[in-house]
């Protein structure tokens, strides 16, 4: 895997700052996806691709939600075609250039799934798979924007990236987001069929079992540059787990509701766009887990390390 | 992975996914299949000796608050009103029946065949509400439906055993006209623009049903002399004394009633 870090010899800080702004949206196009699933808005729209047969639906009710995910899903599209050019063209790693059209792939199959669950009225699998895709468009764009970051290109981080010998925290950061990721399956079934909720719980438990015992190896080793990355984990997993609880609760107390509840809207669609987060998170730290920066080195704003 | 590789990807998803999402097939079968099935002869109710099912439908235990609808997401339809509107899913009667239980025959006429009426029966979206909340209809019945409101709906009934759709509605649209051709006790009918909105269709392929009103009362006539399970369905009061078991001779009037109530 190092040596899928080769160096780049150009810095383009402006295709970085473009994969940080799609990142951006992107995640604004998950919390407008949870809102249209929390406000049971999938439908309100019947056509696809046009909302009511027009670029420009009634904008009332739930065609808000709905029509809004759609015209935030075409901009991140657009944004994720200029991105994949961009980087074929001033990108020479051949796993980031696979990756963007990779993205490019992804992108186009998740707005078809988007159509597909219009006209097929919301089948469970497929909405399920949408949900799914949503996180997995987002971990590649993420990753994207991790690896076009200009120290990230540095000739000079090869050799700080084979001075890492410890491999543990590398196989717990894969073994912690495969988790999330599975937890985030679960929580889609979950969501959109009303049932598996016992799995949910139980891999939030794994999670925060592996997420100390990853926090407990990284602050032992005292590897630089996971100590940000995993402190932040460790906040929003313990978030994660209170506004799980919460929407738990309120999907509860709200059984019998003749309409979403705002209240239960609002926490779910934080639960999916925090889980978005910390599996975006969780890539983050598989990243810096495979060029771990041991305590001899600090980090330096040009080149990203130096030696002491 | 080459460029091959990731076509491949794409196209295997494309793939499944159109696997996954043929369950509706089904459904379409079974129509055919009926459509194709001989016709056979229509029953003749004999005035002289039809019999009558009537009776009252009440509940037992507590019944789940009443609630208040939120309009508030679509200031159009909250203009509409000048009180507070609340849902249509539990309503209780002064003398403790229930109003909006579908009361039917559902077993005991299966080898009969009765005439599909003509005239449609009617379901208006008035102030952001179904109007009314609960029909009955035959199989094939027309069956229209109208937007008083000045807003957009959609309409989407989801049934299990006859086909879906869902289409919008625009304000001052003419009515559209609608069918199921196969029996199903209840198909949901959602708007999916205003989340509150829910009304209940009852399929039946025979004439014999109805919907209890404002006294919780109930009365099936016409109905040829036989045995019979009557039943009565409520979105919410699942338990309880639900069916009853009827032998009619000519000309009977029986007295049935039923007690709902919620699943502890």
């Amino acid at each position: 895997m190092i040596h899928s870090f080769q160096a780049s010899s150009d810095v383009n800080m402006g295709y970085h700052y473009f994969a940080i702004i799609t990142a951006s949206f992107t995640f604004l196009l998950i919390v407008v996806g949870a809102l249209v699933t929390g406000n049971d808005a999938g439908l309100s729209v019947p056509d696809w691709p046009l909302s009511y047969g027009s670029l420009n639906p009634p904008w009332v009710g739930n065609i808000r939600y709905e029509h809004g995910h759609r015209l935030v899903a075409a901009f991140v599209g657009f944004l994720t075609v200029v991105l994949a050019v961009w980087i074929w063209k001033k990108d020479s790693r051949q796993v980031v250039r696979r990756l963007g059209i990779l993205s490019l792939g992804v992108v186009i199959t998740q707005g078809i799934l988007g159509g597909v669950t219009v006209l097929w009225y919301l089948p469970a699998s497929i909405s399920i798979l949408h949900a799914c895709l949503a996180q997995t468009f987002f971990c590649l764009i993420v990753s994207l924007a991790w690896l076009s970051a200009p120290e990230r290109k540095s000739s000079r981080l090869k050799k700080i990236e084979q001075s890492g010998q410890n491999r543990q925290p590398l196989i717990l950061s894969i073994l912690i987001t495969g988790t999330i990721y599975i937890q985030l399956i679960v929580g889609a079934i979950f969501r959109h069929t009303q049932s598996g909720i016992m799995f949910h719980v139980f891999g939030a438990l794994v999670a925060v079992t592996l997420m100390a015992w990853l926090f407990n190896v990284v602050f032992k080793g005292k590897y630089l540059n996971l100590i940000r990355p995993v402190k932040l984990m460790g906040v929003l997993i313990l978030v994660q787990v209170f506004l799980g609880i919460g929407s738990l609760v309120l999907r509860l107390i709200n059984t019998n509701a003749v309409q979403p509840e705002f209240s239960l809207v609002v926490i779910s669609t934080a639960h999916v766009a925090l889980g978005a987060l910390v599996l975006a998170n969780g890539v983050i730290i598989i990243f810096e887990s495979f060029r771990i920066i041991p305590i001899h080195y600090q980090v330096s704003p040009q080149l990203g390390v130096k030696t002491v | 992975m080459g460029t091959k590789k990731y076509l491949l990807c794409l196209v295997s998803t494309l793939f499944m996914l159109s696997i996954a999402g043929c369950g509706g097939g089904e459904v379409d079968l079974a129509e055919k299949a009926e459509e194709a099935a001989p016709a056979k002869e229509v029953t003749t109710i004999d005035p002289t000796t039809a019999a009558t099912v009537k009776g009252k439908v009440s509940f037992e235990g507590d019944l789940p608050r009443a609630r208040r609808l939120n309009m508030n997401a679509e200031p159009s339809c909250a203009a509409l009103h000048n009180k507070p509107v609340y849902s249509n899913v539990v309503v209780p009667n002064e003398n403790k029946t229930l109003r909006h239980v579908f009361v039917y025959v559902e077993k005991g006429l299966e080898d009969k065949v009765f005439e599909t009426p003509k005239e449609p029966a009617v379901i208006d979206q008035k102030g952001c509400i179904y109007i009314p909340h609960m029909i009955g209809v035959q199989a094939n019945q027309p069956i229209q439906i109208l937007n008083s409101d000045p807003t957009t709906h959609n309409i989407h009934p989801l049934p299990k055993n006859n086909r879906e759709w869902n289409e919008s509605m625009a304000p001052g649209m003419p009515p559209k006209v609608k069918k199921f051709p196969r029996e199903e006790v209840m198909i949901a009918v959602k708007c999916n623009v205003h989340p509150w909105m829910k009304s209940y269709i009852g399929v039946l392929k025979h004439p014999f049903f109805a919907v209890t009103g404002e006294d919780g009362s109930f009365e099936i006539k016409g109905l040829p002399p036989g045995e019979y399970t009557i039943s009565a369905w409520h979105e919410l009061l699942k338990k309880g004394t639900t069916s009853h078991k009827v032998t009619l001779s000519a000309s009977d009037t029986k007295e049935l009633d039923f007690t709902l109530k919620q699943a502890s």
